[in-house]
């Protein structure tokens, strides 16, 4: 599908024409997109500097209708982990399709089983099974589920500013301005403990009522804060001396993104419950998946119907997740990782160097990236500098000092350097910006 | 069934996007490395040839095991000159660091590649292998090594055992890499593939040709087809020996050994005895009829044929010969495209010819040449320096071994050419390359040019080093940036300096071995 097509003269044929609809303008798409869709969300970006509406896309760039092309560091949290529209993904898929559709979620089926197989086999150890949602908000509610079923308890430890999704039981493991909202915070089966707090952490859990504990490996929308060394497996350590269930959100952390292909093993944890969403899809295919150790994975067998999702497990999904991890597996993907991580890593505090009282934080593990600069909203100029300056990286919706700042993890050396080029002079304008444009750039 | 099945759709190759990973992977590392300093570049180079040595006798004996072709002793010792052999000889030359031309006024900066994609040979595997890796290495380039099918197993390990001692002396992860599943689709992605720096190729012409067409700079090879000329001043006891045993080394399989030997008719006979005495077996014209019926399909040499023994090929062609034969020599009258056993034969086969004199000699190598071979290698055996001036003179090659066996002469083993596994058959030969493969063809010179007016002076440019040593495992590994705070962990290196024993012994092998090639 091309974007733009040029107009015929004195007709007022559309200008962006995509075969099944057309807009005359981007202008036109923000008017309907406030009428017919969301709003907030259309305003929130035009105010914030960012009119962005994404066209064409591959690798990992997005274009914007206007042409403009920006490097994509946002990747949907790693949906675009391996590059948009990645050829191999899109082949298989394309393949897939002229045998596979979505497949009858009641009945034991080819591609799922296949893929259950290749992600157990790739897990950390002690995962048996694998359940499969069509996003990772169900697929949180499906380990939410699960681990009650397990211990026969109601309540899920969470960490303050952790984000694990908006579905019934998702929403309520995080911040509660996507509960209160609405009305469907329940603080009474989702406490929730300060991140980095072993002490907290083992108050809560004194009580052997906690179902399971639910943790981003790093959490991510709150800006990617590290977990202190040691302080995961503390916490597993803490949730098997009373009794809770470890369940790894490794949605943002799995795949390769901290250059092994599950963040939770680089701290030698082998979870009861993980979660995997996002970059499994290859962004072509939604699919989300969990896989649960033995002793969870009872209700498989008491009533396999317990969980029923129609999309859940599609095997155009599974085909799409099958290819994904195929590729993230290669031993040059895990090489490049490491090259990738090393280079930006080196890169960005050659930068944070030139702005020690701006650019005063640089949070790494692998290829994800939390940037911090010294301002409640420091995140947000540097954004909007940054997507002037042709880059798509987001702010932490819970900690806007912090900008998301994520690498594709078959990022290319030149690309790589031209990125760090981008980034550079953004960082400057935004702190010329925040400074009220005086002093100039140093 | 109303749909397709799956297995109908054309699918891209599997190996195909796996092979772009490697590329991929390999210019990273190619980044890296070509900031390394000189000294690392010697380490490495050294652990990687050293291991290459250590494993040079079970790799001469699975690639005859994988192949079929060749001697596995002389193979050891092709391994052994490609490793230990090519850093000896190249460990004090430098192709890392900055040279300052002070009358000039220039400064030269040696700037590596980067991706150097290698083709490698069935006949010579390890060796060739072995020979472009370090060579890569000694140029600090990635390189990606895509073996002949028929010896895809042992030319993986090989590299693997240079890869891991190269990187655990401290070269950059990924910059020597192999592919496991040679396919024609594969090699060609490689060969095209814009990231690929120089598409280096040793094998048949149909290979070459294609390197030479994929768009890629390339230093391809051709084939060889080599010519001897025993002229009437020669000493005839020592042409003999020299030509039978490079004629058996390795079963002729080196590019290398000689084809068509041409004799002057004064010495003809004497040198026949000679050549009886050193082991070769000379048949009657039915005989070499028989042989030539074995070894060539009527157009073709028969690959079957490649690398085997002088027996097993005389008792193909219902010969007795003596169980010690070396070589077979079948006389031919007229060296013409025609005659099939003056096309280049990998077997211990040696078409002959007579002459009436030198000039006629000359001649005749020309038309061996002109058969195949352009470019390539000639060998001459005689003591008059006007004579080999017009024979190096006349025939169409670029080196021309002297009183030497040629299998190791022209790939300058036992002569000061180049030591090499990869022949530059130059204009002659339709290659960009004219001397033997050496490091500095892997390697282009950044030059700093002062104004030459004297008015315009050049500092001292003495130890200004652009290099530097890495300073841990390349890349990192990605701790979280928390638990690394206080600084990159040092460098783990294994030295190899510890194990003198096997170091000690690995040299003594060598020289003994080199020793017993060039008395050979």
């Amino acid at each position: 599908m091309t974007g733009q097509t040029n107009k015929t003269d004195g007709e007022a044929a559309p200008e962006y024409d995509y075969g099944l609809f057309s807009f005359a303008s981007k202008a036109e798409v923000f008017e309907k997109a406030k009428e017919y869709w969301n709003p907030g969300k259309t305003q929130f970006w035009i105010d914030s500097g960012i009119p962005l509406v994404i066209d064409r896309r591959e690798e990992y760039f997005i274009y914007d209708m206007s042409g403009k092309r920006l490097i994509d560091l946002h990747l949907n949290g790693g949906t675009y982990n391996l590059g948009h529209r990645n050829p191999e993904v899109v082949q298989a898929v394309t393949i897939a399709m002229q045998h596979f559709d979505i497949g009858n979620h009641h009945f034991p089926a080819l591609a799922r089983t296949a893929l259950a197989e290749a992600l157990i086999s790739s897990a950390p150890p002690g995962l048996t099974k694998v359940i499969y949602g069509s996003g990772g908000g169900e697929a949180i509610d499906i380990a939410i589920k699960t681990a009650r079923h397990a211990t026969q308890k109601r309540k899920i430890l969470s960490i303050i500013k952790a984000y694990h999704g908006h579905t019934g039981l998702a929403v309520g493991t995080g911040d509660d301005r996507f509960s209160k909202l609405f009305l469907s915070d329940q603080p009474e089966d989702f406490p929730h403990v300060p991140f980095n707090d072993l002490n907290a952490m083992e108050a809560a859990l004194k009580g052997r009522d906690i179902a399971a504990v639910i943790m981003e490996t790093i959490p991510a929308t709150y800006g990617f804060p590290l977990p202190e060394p040691g302080y995961l497996r503390a916490v597993k350590a803490l949730c098997e001396k009373y009794d809770a269930l470890y369940i790894a959100d490794e949605v943002q952390t799995g795949l390769m993104r901290t250059g092994e292909l599950w963040g939770i093993t680089k701290d030698g944890i082998s979870p009861d419950i993980m979660v995997t969403g996002k970059g499994i899809s290859g962004g072509i295919y939604p699919i989300a998946c969990v896989l649960v150790s033995e002793r969870c994975a009872g209700w498989l067998t008491e009533d396999g119907f317990g969980h029923i999702s129609t999309f859940g497990g599609a095997e155009l999904g599974c085909i799409a997740a099958l290819k994904v991890l195929e590729i993230t597996c290669r031993p040059e993907t895990r090489s490049m990782v490491h090259y990738i991580a090393d280079f930006i890593g080196r890169g960005l505090r050659e930068i944070q160097a030139t702005y020690p009282d701006w650019f005063i934080g640089i949070r790494q593990n692998g290829v994800i990236f939390g940037l911090e600069f010294n301002d409640p909203q420091g995140a947000k100029y540097v954004m909007r500098r940054l997507y002037e300056n042709g880059v798509w990286a987001i702010f932490s919706t819970l900690d806007p000092r912090v900008l998301q700042y994520k690498a594709g993890i078959l990022l290319k050396p030149e690309l790589a350097e031209e990125l760090l080029d981008r980034t550079q002079v953004a960082i400057g304008q935004a702190y010329d910006d925040v400074r009220g444009g005086k002093g100039g750039r140093r | 069934m109303s749909s397709v099945t799956m297995s109908e759709i054309p699918l891209e190759p599997a190996g195909v996007p796996r092979g772009r990973a490697m590329v991929e992977r390999a210019e990273w590392a190619a980044r890296a490395f070509a900031r390394y300093d000189i000294e690392s570049v010697r380490r490495i180079a050294k652990a990687a040839a050293e291991a290459g040595a250590a494993h040079a006798k079970r790799f001469g004996d699975d690639a005859v095991a994988e192949t079929g072709f060749g001697v596995a002793e002389h193979k050891y010792l092709k391994n052994i000159s490609c490793s230990t052999g090519i850093w000896e000889m190249y460990k004090g030359h430098d192709y890392v660091s900055p040279r300052v031309l002070e009358q000039q006024k220039i400064v030269e900066i040696p700037r590596p590649a980067g991706v150097v994609l290698a083709l490698t040979p069935s006949t010579n595997p390890v060796a060739t292998a072995y020979f472009k890796v370090l060579s890569a290495l000694l140029t600090r380039n990635s390189i990606i090594v895509s073996p002949h099918p028929y010896a895809k197993k042992v030319s993986a390990e090989a590299v693997r055992v240079m890869s891991e001692a190269a990187v655990a002396a401290g070269a950059p992860d990924g910059c020597i890499q192999v592919v496991e599943e040679p396919s024609i689709p594969l090699i060609t992605a490689l060969m095209t593939d814009d990231r690929v720096a120089v598409v280096v190729a040793t094998g048949g012409t149909a290979m070459v040709r294609a390197a030479y067409r994929s768009g890629n700079p390339a230093l391809g090879v051709g084939p060889g087809n080599v010519p001897v000329l025993v002229d009437a001043s020669a000493d005839v006891t020592m042409a003999a020996r020299r030509i039978v045993a490079s004629k058996s080394f390795d079963n002729s399989i080196l590019c290398t050994n000689e084809s068509v030997l041409i004799v002057e008719d004064a010495v003809a006979d004497k040198l026949v005895q000679a050549l009886r005495r050193e082991g070769a077996y000379i048949a009657s014209a039915e005989e070499a009829e028989s042989i030539r019926a074995v070894i060539f399909d009527g157009e073709n040499f028969r690959t079957s044929w490649v690398g085997r023994d002088a027996t097993a090929i005389a008792k193909a062609a219902g010969i007795r010969v003596p169980a010690a034969t070396k070589i077979l020599i079948a006389p031919i009258d007229l060296v013409v495209p025609e005659e099939m056993l003056a096309h280049e034969k990998l077997c211990p086969v040696l078409g002959m010819v007579r002459v009436p004199t030198a000039g006629r000699g000359i001649d005749a190598a020309r038309a061996v040449l002109r058969i195949t071979g352009a470019g390539h290698s000639a060998a001459i055996h005689s003591q008059d320096a006007r004579t080999i001036m017009d024979f190096s003179a006349a025939v169409r090659v670029l080196r021309v071994s002297v009183n030497v066996g040629n299998s190791l002469g022209g790939a300058g083993i036992e002569t000061n050419l180049a030591p090499t596994m990869t022949i530059g058959t130059g204009f002659f030969g339709r290659s960009s390359l004219g001397e033997n493969l050496e490091p500095k063809h892997l390697v282009n010179i950044t030059r700093i040019a002062y104004n030459a007016d004297a008015a315009v002076t050049m500092p001292s440019f003495a130890g200004i080093d652009p290099w530097s040593a890495p300073t841990g495992p390349v890349p990192v590994y990605p701790l979280p940036s928390n638990a690394h705070e206080s600084g990159v962990a040092p460098v783990e290196r294994r030295d190899q300096a510890d194990d003198g024993e096997l170091r000690e012994e690995i040299r003594r092998l060598v020289i003994e071995e080199l020793r017993q090639i060039i008395k050979g």
